[in-house]
């Protein structure tokens, strides 16, 4: 087992133990903070891959933008978010979660059966690129690829996503001004 | 070499634990942090098969579009959050039923 299985292993644990500590909390706040510990591990995870480019744009976009931003409504929608706080019955064995469970241990089986008979690590196109060596090594040039894609081969979406970014960022604004006539 | 299935394995429990905290959770905010969770995992997908694709970047460029679509998303789930809690002073989707104003 060499040192990146080991990580790993010790990334996917933060990540799914943290995400857990989400899904069951009873503290709200407790639990969106809790969510900054998954996105880091994710961001980890992605660093295994050899995407850190990737990794550093969840970091900044995920940790810096949307994380804040939740935190933002948070506190703007002021103490009813928190009145959740005082309800004690909110275990996770409450009867009423019990289809939520269901729903979710069948969906689970059935995502594990699908990818254990998929066997990803022998897909015909995986073969052919390990064959012809098209697979990233951690040599560190990837970035600069990925500057030369995105002006390159994937400028259509590029400007795409940049157009809708900004159709939903003025949409945003627009919805949460202060209205001037009730 | 870390395994792809590990990959698949680990998104998959990240998204049913998301599509859990969707299902299960009484507040607005709770239910958007459930959904970035199963965009999480869908991301992580693409970046473990994107390993393979040295020349074109396919699964890496795709991961942040999406990381990109997700902070859009936000804003704007956000803000109409914000407004559900000035007009209903809640933000439970249970309690909030009517359609007209």
């Amino acid at each position: 087992m060499s040192a990146a299985n080991i990580l790993f292993y010790i990334m996917s644990f933060i990540a799914l133990a943290s995400a857990g500590y989400v899904a069951v909390s009873k503290n709200l706040v407790r639990s969106v903070f809790i969510f900054f510990v998954t996105l880091f591990a994710l961001a980890g995870l992605y660093v295994l891959a050899l995407a850190d480019f990737v990794a550093v744009t969840q970091i900044v976009v995920y940790v810096g933008g949307i994380l804040v931003l939740i935190l933002f409504a948070f506190m703007l929608s002021g103490r009813e978010t928190l009145n959740v706080l005082q309800h004690p019955d909110r275990s996770v064995w409450k009867i009423t979660n019990l289809p939520a469970l269901l729903i979710v241990a069948l969906l689970f089986i059935v995502l594990i059966n699908v990818i254990l008979k998929t066997d990803a690590d022998h897909l015909g196109w995986i073969s052919d690129s390990i064959k012809t060596k098209n697979y990233i090594t951690n040599s560190g040039d990837m970035t600069g690829n990925i500057g030369v894609n995105l002006m390159t081969r994937y400028l259509l979406p590029f400007e795409i996503i940049s157009i809708l970014l900004m159709m939903a960022l003025v949409g945003a604004a627009h919805l949460s001004r202060k209205e001037s006539v009730e | 070499m870390i395994s792809l299935t590990n990959y698949l394995v680990v998104s998959a429990i990240l998204f049913c634990i998301g599509l859990y905290i969707v299902l299960v959770k009484r507040n607005a905010i709770q239910i958007l942090i459930g959904i970035e969770m199963m965009l999480n995992a869908a991301i992580l997908n693409l970046v473990a098969f994107g390993k393979f694709d040295r020349h074109n970047n396919g699964g890496q460029m795709f991961a942040l579009f999406a990381i990109v679509l997700a902070a859009a998303t936000t804003a704007v789930a956000l803000a109409i959050v914000l407004n559900v809690y000035r007009r209903y002073k809640t933000i439970d989707p249970d309690k909030v039923d009517q359609l007209k104003d």
